[in-house]
């Protein structure tokens, strides 16, 4: 096995492709080490990309974020322009791992391990995040959601990597929440996991939402029905009856060690509607 | 395998070591650093016990590779005591008897200590949430989060 | 001299919270645990393991792995003898697979390479020929007369006629008449329970490094007992145990778990077949797939209960699988199992059978956690519906000083009531609870055990002291011994050194288990120190001229004692050792002793806990451990001790368990999976100590280690019934059992 810290995103991407398969990319390691220590990968080459320009920078955009691909969940949760504009991403980010791990993991790792349980990827995907991917043919931006293909795989072509994330502006009263269920307190891996991202209307109402689920498919779940149920509400009862029901209805989740289907089904609907009031008490709270 | 060679920081002493590729910081600080403080419970990231500091950020040295040192500024629990003055956290440890089998307080200790730089008055909630990566298998934890309440107190009035 | 007879209650010393001694080197990462051992030339040892539930082994073909550059030795069965005892054959046979493979993770061979890597590469290379069996994990299925045999004829005599293949070993406890006593009641409940296994969970893996030449070894390790280790090793590696040293490295968590070896022979035998020191260490994946976990169990429990509360019959059966080696767990688990009651009828059966899982091994109070659990739930469900407070039921059933144990002794000197009456007086058992919370209590209950103990004692020509003892210190034992050394001979603590020594430097001791080092090694540390004290008495009364018997030992003095002693100035322990070569030379004591009278400990927790109605998620909010410990020598370690064992117990009845897929393989190796509590899960866990004398030692000191985590796992799930309204019979109480049976109740 080979260690290269290239220099530029390039030089990255030349030595991806040259590759063919057998690299890996190094940016906070928490999952990579985990699977090189358990013999379920052996690459060829550590690609080391951490060190290339603007990878740790978090820098507003057209009135959003663009975050590095290495910026790590602590530092993330330490930037309180982007923990204003998208709470529930920055919470979601910060619920991977201990801190030791938050000192390393980061957004962009989290979403090409392909864990359709990962912590960030509902909340990513709800904010409508952007990646932007630097590859032999050049850059190009793709949605989030569109990256996770099923458990493990990503959608990324050869000598393809992302660079970094990019959170978009939202008007006035919009926010974000992200919930998960683990059995203990921290240190799980997500039983079954939903992000809500709201925006309000003049009179209070829910006048666009995205609800995106986690761990309870094969990849990251967008519920458009949830949406729909809690559009042009306050979030009355009978919407959340109807949002948790979607939620249920679209869950199509496994039996494991970490749930059961029935469990999993049930939970995210729980999640689905805390993490909706949430989002409504931040949007509302916003001036 | 060609191996790496790797200049680093480790408790404010300018090292070196030649390491394989794949080597973990972990291994890398215990076998040719030679300092075994760090300790390694699970090799995963679950435990804590590996906890080093790294460029101002706690992590588990077994998540990091070696080779990720280079140019680093590495602090590990060797780095804690002054001469023969130990850190207020290490001698209220002691004191408030806030160790059994000692195995995990090395990782704890330097993931307290970042604690209390960042925040000097934590609440229990917050002491607990920091060092929920740090399993400790004696104590039950209540000893531990005592202690480390009892030295930022003592650090605040110092 | 002559020294008190009864229990010694003025404490200098003792009592006190003294820095422990080995503080400074855990605090600043010097000292040295298993695997901070190496030595020059050391080749590095790893263990290619089973991953099948079952299989015979055809053939192993390891000559690739030996032609692999930088393999310095491969190792398997073939290269150990086969011992006569079968219960050391059974510890070897664990220690690499004889013909099959037992479990998922049952080591097969192991190489010695000169570094990890080329060690890891070689495993691979190293061809098994495995005819895969029938395997069964569960316990009720491995019972059955039709189960997969994992071993053929291991059922010793006890067994009774037509059990299953794999049933090894038969108890049964108990008196009285059991119908007229189901006669007498008014409610009878009969419930079935089962656990699952939970694993020690020790921070530190297994490690060892060893030197072994031909007939000549020396091994470190991580261990709870050098000298049964030697006596293991030395066993399997056919060698006299004189010729093997075995030094304990300092142990990062134990719990019963490191009572036995698993690399040690192994790495001895890589040692002497590549003539190279080998260290070992152990995965976390390993250690879960091939240490001891617990045993798992199925449990029939029947108790009748008159209206106003008194137990009239209490019956158990219990069912325990302890891994692929017979195993008499279940013996204490059924012995344990009704000890808190005054009972006239009552009986416990217990069966253990065989199961292609790990070899268990013991964890903290092993097999009473489980039968109490299933006991005090069946009470508390009890006192639900006879609508009686659970504490009141208890006091009113308690076994006291005098009550005939269903085990058989009749106990002197308890302290059940005593910790129940504390219990009751406790603000905790008044406060309010909030909303979807609700607040469970049990007893709990450990035998606690003396056993073989060697301590030798040194008077330095300073007038400090060393104690050399031979029982590793787990969790603040050092600290404890040197305590009860200062307080018997009369000097400050921190004039003693305790230092643990290896297997050559005294007799044998046992393992540091069944609570028993501060009970049996301090007892042995006062009489150490008291055979020195009568030496120097007699050096004193050789100077002063007078009688031995007319010199008495006095807050490290001695001095003239009786009427006709004389008038002479008392002299010092310190001044006594400066002119010892002039007096008869080096002064010491030391004592040997198979150590009785151990003293019974009993403990009562409380525990509230809030149920999440839509989640199932239970959250500990406040628990409160009572427990006789006796006088407690060092009040710290004696809490720590307590909170410890509790939290323990919590992750045990929450979320710990081995998890088995269909294929007999475990699917949570590690702790991401296996889920023992952490720091945010946790309230303070308050702790009163409740001091009853033991008669049995000098000082009154009882074992305090294990009886902590028996309550938990009861107090706990009659929290959670009394919170969510739903009775559990099954641990754990993990958030998708109790989420379906709230959903069920609606």
């Amino acid at each position: 096995m080979q260690y290269f810290k290239p220099q530029t995103a390039a030089e990255a991407a030349d030595i991806l492709a040259k590759s063919a398969g057998k690299a890996r990319i190094l940016a906070g390691g928490t999952d990579l080490l985990v699977q090189l220590k358990s013999g379920m990968i052996e690459p060829e080459m550590i690609v080391d990309i951490k060190h290339l320009d603007g990878m740790h920078d978090i820098t507003q955009e057209n009135g959003g974020y663009r975050i590095g691909a290495a910026v790590p969940g602590i530092k993330l949760g330490q930037h309180k322009g982007v923990v204003a504009l998208w709470p529930g991403v920055v919470e979601a980010c910060e619920l991977i791992g201990s801190t030791q791990v938050q000192g390393r993991c980061t957004m962009v790792g989290n979403l090409c391990n392909g864990s359709p349980a990962a912590d960030s990827v509902p909340a990513m995907v709800a904010a409508n995040a952007v990646v932007r991917i630097t590859g032999p043919e050049g850059t190009r931006d793709c949605p989030a959601f569109d990256i996770p293909t099923s458990p493990g795989k990503i959608s990324l072509m050869p000598g393809e990597f992302i660079t970094s994330v990019y959170l978009p502006a939202r008007p006035k009263h919009a926010s974000d929440a992200y919930l998960r269920f683990i059995p203990r307190t921290e240190m799980d891996i997500a039983v079954a996991s939903a992000g809500v991202n709201l925006e309000l209307a003049e009179d209070g109402t829910i006048r666009a939402a995205r609800v995106v689920l986690g761990a309870v498919g094969p990849k990251v779940m967008l519920v458009e029905d949830a949406a729909s149920a809690i559009i042009g509400s306050k979030l009355d009862d009978a919407a959340i009856d109807a949002l948790t029901a979607a939620c249920r209805a679209a869950a199509s989740p496994i039996d494991d060690k970490r749930g059961t289907v029935e469990f999993r089904t049930q939970v995210v609907g729980v999640l689905a509607k805390r993490a909706a009031h949430i989002a409504m008490q931040r949007a509302g709270d916003q001036t | 395998m060609k191996k790496i060679h790797v200049s680093t920081t480790v408790n404010g002493d300018e090292i070196e070591f030649i390491c394989p590729p794949g080597e973990t910081l972990l291994d890398a600080l215990r076998d040719r650093v030679g300092l075994k403080g760090a300790k390694e419970g699970c090799g995963t990231g679950d435990c804590g016990a590996c906890t080093v500091e790294m460029n101002g950020e706690i992590v588990c040295s077994c998540l990091v590779l070696g080779a990720e040192a280079e140019g680093a500024k590495i602090k590990t629990v060797e780095g804690m005591t002054t001469g023969d003055r130990l850190h207020t956290l290490q001698q209220v440890f002691i004191d408030h008897a806030a160790l059994q089998c000692g195995i995990c307080t090395p990782g704890i200790l330097v993931a307290a200590e970042t604690l209390l730089e960042r925040n000097p008055d934590p609440s229990e909630t917050e002491i607990r949430y920091w060092l929920a990566g740090n399993l400790c298998r004696c104590t039950g934890y209540d000893k531990i989060i005592r202690a480390v309440q009892i030295a930022a107190a003592e650090m605040r009035g110092a | 001299m002559n020294f008190p007879v009864k229990t010694k209650t003025d404490f200098k010393v003792v009592g006190t919270r003294v820095a422990r001694p080995d503080g400074v080197e855990k605090v600043t990462g010097r000292a040295l645990y298993g695997a901070d051992f190496s030595v020059p030339g050391m080749l590095t040892g790893r263990v290619l393991r089973s991953p099948h539930a079952h299989a015979r082994i055809k053939s192993i073909d390891t000559s690739a792995a030996e032609a692999l550059p930088g393999v310095k030795a491969v190792v398997t069965a073939a290269d150990f003898g086969v011992p006569e005892d079968m219960s050391l054959r059974d510890v070897q046979d664990n220690c690499m697979a004889r013909d099959k493979a037992l479990y998922d993770g049952h080591a097969i061979a192991a190489v010695a390479a000169t570094d990890a890597e080329t060690a890891r590469a070689a495993l691979k290379l190293i061809k098994v020929d495995y005819e895969v069996l029938p395997h069964v994990t569960d316990v009720d299925a491995a019972m059955a007369a039709d189960a997969p045999v994992v071993q053929q004829d291991r059922a010793d005599e006890s067994v009774p006629e037509g059990s299953g293949p794999n049933v090894t070993n038969f108890f049964e406890f108990g008196h009285g008449d059991l119908d007229a006593g189901f006669a007498r009641a008014d409610l009878i409940l009969e419930r079935s329970f089962r656990t699952e296994a939970t694993h020690q969970g020790y921070i530190e893996p297994h490690a060892c490094l060893a030197n072994m030449s031909a007939d000549r070894g020396e091994l470190w390790c991580c261990t709870q007992g050098q000298f049964l280790v030697r006596e293991l090793c030395a066993g399997i590696m056919q060698m006299d145990a004189s010729q093997l040293r075995v030094t304990a490295s300092e142990i990062g968590g134990g719990f019963g778990g490191k009572t036995t070896v698993f690399i040690e022979p192994v790495a001895l035998a890589l040692s002497r077949k590549s003539g190279r020191p080998v260290k070992m260490v152990m995965t976390r994946d390993e250690i879960f797939r091939a240490t001891g976990p617990t045993i798992s169990s199925s449990m029939d429990i029947k108790i009748g209960m008159t209206k106003d509360g008194r137990i009239t019959a209490a019956a158990a059966k219990l069912r325990y699988q302890g891994g692929a080696f017979p195993c008499e767990t279940v013996s204490f688990g059924a012995q344990a199992a009704f000890a808190a009651y005054d009972l006239e009828a009552v009986r416990s059966l217990g069966w253990n059978t065989l199961a292609n899982r790990p070899k268990q091994a013991a964890y903290r109070a092993p097999g009473a956690p489980v039968s109490i659990y299933a006991v005090e739930s069946v009470v508390d469900e009890l006192c639900q519906e006879l609508k009686l407070d659970p504490l009141e039921v208890r006091l009113l059933n308690a076994a006291r000083d005098g009550t005939k144990a269903s085990y058989g002794p009749t106990f002197d000197q308890i302290g059940l009531v005593a910790t129940l009456e504390a219990a009751k007086a406790h603000p905790h058992y008044a406060a309010p609870l909030g909303k979807n919370q609700g607040r469970g209590l049990s007893c709990g209950f450990w035998f606690n055990f003396g056993g073989n103990t060697c301590v030798s004692l040194n008077i330095n020509n300073d007038g400090t002291v060393g104690v050399t003892e031979g029982n590793p210190d787990i969790g603040g034992s050092r600290a404890s011994i040197t305590m009860m050394a200062a307080e018997e001979l009369g000097i400050p603590y921190e004039k003693v050194r305790t230092v643990i020594t290896d297997t050559n430097s005294l007799g044998h001791n046992d393992v540091t288990d069944g609570s028993r080092v501060t009970f049996a090694v301090g007892l042995a540390t006062i009489k150490a120190a008291r055979a020195a004290i009568e030496v120097m008495c007699a050096r004193v009364a050789k100077i002063w001229g007078i009688d031995e018997d007319a010199v008495a030992w006095e807050d490290g003095y001695a001095k003239p004692s009786g009427p006709n002693a004389g008038n002479f100035d008392p002299m010092s322990l310190a001044e006594i050792a400066a002119i010892a070569s002039e007096t008869g030379g080096p002064i010491a004591g030391h004592h040997e002793v198979n150590a009785e009278g151990a003293g019974v400990s009993f403990g009562v927790h409380l525990a509230d806990v809030e149920v999440d109605p839509e989640t199932g998620a239970t959250k500990v909010v406040r628990y409160t451990v009572f427990q006789d410990a006796g006088k407690a020598v060092h009040p710290d370690y004696v809490e720590g001790q307590m909170q410890g064992g509790s939290v323990q117990g919590i992750g045990w009845a929450l979320n710990e368990e081995y998890i088995y897929g269909e294929d007999g393989r475990l699917q949570n190796a590690g702790f991401l999976d296996y889920r023992i509590p952490v720091a945010s899960d946790l309230p303070m866990i308050d702790t009163v100590i409740l001091e009853i004398p033991n008669p049995g030692h000098p000082y009154g000191v009882r074992g305090v280690g294990e009886t902590s985590i028996v309550p938990p796992l009861a107090a706990l799930s009659n929290a959670v019934s009394r919170a969510a309204g739903i009775r559990l019979h099954e641990l754990p109480m993990s958030p998708p059992k109790i989420l379906k049976a709230m959903m069920s109740k609606d």
